[in-house]
């Protein structure tokens, strides 16, 4: 919003430059954004926070400045003359919904003569981007501007014969036309001005236009009244119209100070339109509002600012915004003006105070008191070291939580699959955005299209954040997962020695971080699940509980989200990783004894899995082998067809004493023996 | 006999002079000094001399024996250097070509910020707290002092699940939900990071984006605590020269409120593009918790008193690392998280 520095000038003298108007508004609490040259005159762009409201009339604003600058505000002369007649013989209003329409006035000015506004309003209006229409409409828009008090002018001569105003809810289904020439379909729970029959103005918002003000206007029915802020929010809201209007009494206008307004406005058409003002106003105001009286400790003040104030200091900010003080024994009763709603509270007060102090002017210290140990919990450090550990190996990622719902069945999700069951926004910006993720695979996904598009190839993405599952009894469970997916290969150098980013390097990379965060007894076994390569996927799983899973994303998969490279996925629960990683200790001696090592290879048939030797293993020989490395498997000549080689380290070594090569012979025989018997291994 | 010893010295020396090659070498030792070798040979007619000269000849053989070895270490310990030099300079690399890349790992520059803003606090006691991104309305905004259907909400368009649940608009619901489980313990002394959503998408608002929360209460806490705090915060997180100033503002869970602006990062206060030439860059709302607030926690206003606070992670990661577009947070393009 705009304000003119002429038109403030109307209300309060300063000496200010325009800048450090500006400054010193925003400083105050009144955001100035910038000001700007424009007719002449300077216009303040002003960013009003919510609660100021009352700041959108320019005489409010001047209050504003004449309390920081110690100033009075002068309002403006309303030299109203009345004519004999009165107002009761011209209009009768009703109002049907008082809840919503806590007041409503109106005078009749007659015999008005309408043509163009004169230059300095069509500049004041200008000044705040309005479009000048002619002398009534303009005085309507200048006297709310200036005083935020909405009015509205209708023709009165085309208010049909009872002369009558009854403010009443819409039926349902209602249309009305209302001035920017839209018809528009009305719910019951929007407030009208009717003239007992049809809808003359959508109440706060927009007149109609069978009662607009034209070239032929005579006879004009001026409206300032006050309507519900959540009432007029709604409506505004439903139609998608907003209006300065509406505008205003969405934030809230002064029920007491609709009579000036009118009073105000009908002066100036008067003035500008040679028009008769009918005596007496239409005031139909059944619930009279008081003046908030607040309870001011001037201790309290310093105590919540930690400041030293005097009472002096502290009445005269008040006093300067005109509110009305009394001592009250030790404390003040403060007498809130109407036009500030926004105080209701000692507290209110005690920012008002420190805001007319100057924030600046407040003292800054560090707090008292006990200290308190802070710092993090034993999960949010595990959090930390895992995004620690995992940000050495691959790039951190963040995606949005919510997802289109279609990556569903671009993962190849089946209609029972869990993770189609999706919290979903009523309110999305697009389906794009339209329901919450399950899991956080198909973000990775898009990131490596994204990023192979263009052409930066080679990547290592992870992302930890929460998945969004319906909850038993809550809506939600919010379930913290870690998602890390490789494509393309290592990192190229001027070496031949390429390797590809497969499904065992992604596998290592996890070993690594398993071990490094404690993770002991961690077993990968073949499993099927959704969206993965069948015969390329791992269940993670320590004690028979999955805590994650590992595998190749399905080629028809990695089709759908236009991927060219094998794409290999983890995705792991940070809660059961917690639960399962064990705090650091010493778990093996050092041994001083001779480690013997030898090498085995076995012929095995292709169903045996890797696994189950390596898990084999270890449990012979009375415990004297200690590591088990694999490190050759082929198949082919001259291993026989449906079986395969693999070839082992073992390193073997005792705590208490050098082993004899009769002890490790026994040793070796007993695991060559175990292996034909359980495995059906033969040697090579 | 010395005569041919003579003889046999000369020639053997003459042979190793020429020899570069260490086994050459060691035959040619055999060969001379070995059991069976020239000088052994020699060695057996002594037994055919007279007493004398066989003593003088035992000499003189001796003599040369050890002559000979040393010079036959010297001629191995010489080729052994020469072959260590030749083989260096065969060793030599190109030290110019580029080192293997390591794992190119990055943590995400909004999880550095949030992380180096939580350990600020940590180092003044405070203690990371988290909650719920699906929120209940009554924790987003009742229990924080949005009446219902006030416009004061429109400052935080939501996106809603149902009539009750929402994305949550800000990190501040933790306050409420942190104060009910500890009141009436004292302080309450908290950092909350996390994922906020508003029904927003242009050049500078993303729908989606992140928050750090604090509050701290105890028994008399005061917006000259709040001030300095905040004030020491900001040289921390931006560095000891910033010029910091409080503003009054509006927020309906705080009384009063403030907002905090630190002196433009870019411009040191001179007026840029990045501070809209006013010198100043707002990066924090603050204030004093609204009594409604304690009251809905369940502490008794008059008895405690305490101050929150609340910023935007972009916001910051934008000023300190000079990132002038918002979306590239959220892009995840390598080219840009692998500089961080």
């Amino acid at each position: 919003m705009g304000v003119s520095v002429n038109w403030l000038k109307q209300y309060v003298d300063f000496d200010y430059s325009a800048p450090e108007l500006a400054e010193a508004l925003t400083m105050a609490g009144i955001a100035a954004e910038a000001v700007d040259n424009a007719y002449g005159d300077q216009i303040i762009e002003l960013d009003l926070t919510p609660n100021r409201g009352d700041c959108l009339g320019v005489i409010n604003l001047a209050r504003e400045v004449a309390a920081l600058l110690g100033k009075t505000v002068k309002l403006p002369d309303v030299p109203l003359k009345e004519n004999k007649e009165h107002i009761n013989d011209y209009i009768s209003i009703d109002i049907a919904v008082p809840d919503l329409c806590p007041r409503y006035t109106a005078r009749v000015i007659k015999n008005c003569a309408i043509k163009e506004s004169p230059g300095w309003m069509q500049a004041a209006l200008s000044s705040a981007g309005v479009r000048p229409v002619n002398n009534i409409v303009d005085v309507t828009n200048y006297v709310m501007l200036e005083t935020n008090q909405p009015l509205h002018a209708f023709d009165y001569d085309l208010i049909p014969g009872s002369k009558q105003i009854l403010v009443r809810t819409a039926h349902e289904g209602e249309r009305m036309v209302t001035l920017d020439g839209t018809e528009r379909e009305l719910s019951d729970s929007m407030l009208l001005i009717t003239d007992g029959e049809r809808p003359v103005a959508l109440a706060g918002i927009m007149g109609g236009v069978n009662t607009e003000i034209g070239p032929n206007t005579v006879n004009v029915l001026l409206e300032s009244a006050n309507f519900n802020n959540i009432c007029i929010r709604k409506t505004s809201r439903a139609l998608s119209l907003r209006s300065d209007s509406s505008a205003r009494f969405e934030k809230g206008v002064d029920v007491n100070g609709a009579v000036y307004a009118l009073n105000r406005a009908a002066a100036l058409m008067q003035e500008l339109s040679g028009g008769e003002v009918v005596g007496g106003v239409a005031d139909l105001y059944p619930g009279i509002v008081k003046p908030a009286v607040i309870n001011l400790r001037t201790d309290r003040v310093n105590y919540v600012l930690g400041g030293s104030l005097s009472e002096t200091e502290i009445i005269a900010c008040l006093k300067g915004l005109e509110f009305k003080i009394e001592q009250n024994g030790s404390d003040y009763l403060v007498t809130v003006p109407t036009y500030r709603p926004d105080l209701l509270i000692e507290e209110d007060l005690i920012e008002e105070v420190a805001r007319l102090h100057g924030y600046e002017n407040l003292p800054s210290a560090l707090p008292e008191g006990v200290c308190a140990p802070g710092g993090l919990d034993a999960y949010q450090k595990f959090q930390r070291q895992l995004k620690n550990l995992m940000s050495g190996q691959m790039s951190e990622v963040v995606n949005y939580s919510f997802v289109n719902p279609a990556l569903a069945d671009q993962m190849l999700w089946s209609e029972n699959n869990p993770l189609r069951e999706v919290i979903a926004l009523a309110n999305p910006l697009s389906e794009d955005y339209a329901v919450m993720r399950t899991s956080l695979v198909p973000g990775l996904l898009k990131n490596i299209a994204g990023n192979l598009s263009r052409q930066i190839e080679n990547l290592s993405f992870f992302e930890m954040g929460a998945v969004f599952e319906p909850g038993l009894g809550t809506l939600a469970e919010e379930v913290y997962k870690m998602v890390g997916a490789v494509c393309g290969q290592r990192e190229s150098n001027w070496r031949p020695d390429k390797s590809e980013l497969d499904f065992f390097h992604l596998k290592g990379l996890l070993e690594g971080m398993f071990r490094k965060i404690g993770l002991t007894d961690c077993r990968f076994s073949a499993k099927t699940a959704e969206g993965f390569h069948p015969g390329r996927t791992a269940s993670i799983q320590v004690n028979n509980v999955e805590i994650g899973v590992i595998g190749e994303i399905h080629p028809v998969v990695q089709d759908n989200f236009g991927i060219k490279h094998k794409v290999c996925v983890f995705e792991l629960d940070v809660a059961l990783l917690f639960q399962y990683s064990a705090s650091k200790y010493l778990k093996e001696k050092i041994t001083k004894y001779p480690v013997v090592e030898r090498d085995i290879a076995f012929i095995l048939p292709m169903s045996v899995a890797a696994g189950d030797v390596l898990e084999l293993i270890p449990l012979l020989g009375g415990k004297l082998i200690k590591e088990v490395t694999l490190f050759d498997v082929f198949t082919g000549n001259p291993v026989p067809e449906g079986r395969k080689s693999v070839a082992l380290r073992l390193k073997l070594w005792s705590d208490e004493k050098t082993l004899t090569e009769q002890e490790v012979k026994s040793v070796m025989e007993q695991v060559i023996a175990e292996m034909a018997n359980r495995l059906g291994a033969e040697l090579r | 006999m010395i005569e041919q010893l003579q003889q046999l010295r000369k020639t053997v020396r003459e042979q190793l002079g020429k020899l570069n090659k260490l086994d050459e070498v060691n035959a040619l030792r055999v060969n001379a000094l070995g059991r069976k070798g020239e000088i052994t040979r020699l060695l057996r007619g002594l037994k055919d001399l007279e007493a004398e000269e066989r003593i003088h000849a035992g000499k003189a053989a001796n003599l040369i024996k050890e002559e000979l070895e040393q010079n036959f270490e010297q001629q191995i310990t010489n080729i052994k250097k020469r072959l260590l030099e030749e083989k260096i300079k065969a060793e030599t690399i190109d030290v110019t070509l580029p080192g293997f890349p390591p794992p190119k790992g990055s943590k995400h520059p909004l999880s550095q910020i949030s992380e180096e803003i939580c350990d600020i606090f940590m180092g003044f006691g405070f203690k990371v707290a988290e909650g719920p991104e699906i929120e209940l309305d009554y924790y987003n905004f009742e229990a924080l002092n949005f009446p219902a259907d006030h416009p004061t909400r429109d400052m935080q368009d939501s996106f809603y699940i149902d009539e009750k649940h929402l994305l949550r608009t800000h990190t501040s619901p933790v306050q409420v939900r942190v104060m009910e489980k500890m009141a009436p313990e004292l302080p309450v002394k908290i950092i909350v990071p996390g994922r906020v959503y508003r029904k927003d998408d242009d050049a500078t608002h993303s729908p989606m984006f992140h928050q750090i929360e604090g509050l701290l209460i105890d028994s008399h806490i005061t917006f000259a605590n709040l001030k300095g705090v905040l004030m020491m915060f900001a040289y921390q997180i931006f560095n000891k020269n910033v010029k910091v100033r409080y503003r009054p503002s509006f927020f309906p869970f705080t009384e009063p409120s403030a907002e905090m602006d630190i002196s433009c990062v870019n411009c040191e206060g001179k007026g840029c593009r990045v501070c809209s030439d006013t010198g100043w860059l707002e990066i924090l709302g603050a204030g004093m918790v609204h009594p409604q607030v304690l009251k809905a926690g369940g502490y008794d206003p008059e008895k405690v008193t305490g101050f929150a606070f609340g910023m935007g992670i972009e916001r910051i990661a934008m000023l300190k690392y000079g990132i002038n577009d918002l979306r590239l947070f959220f892009d995840n393009d390598r080219r840009f998280l692998q500089q961080f």
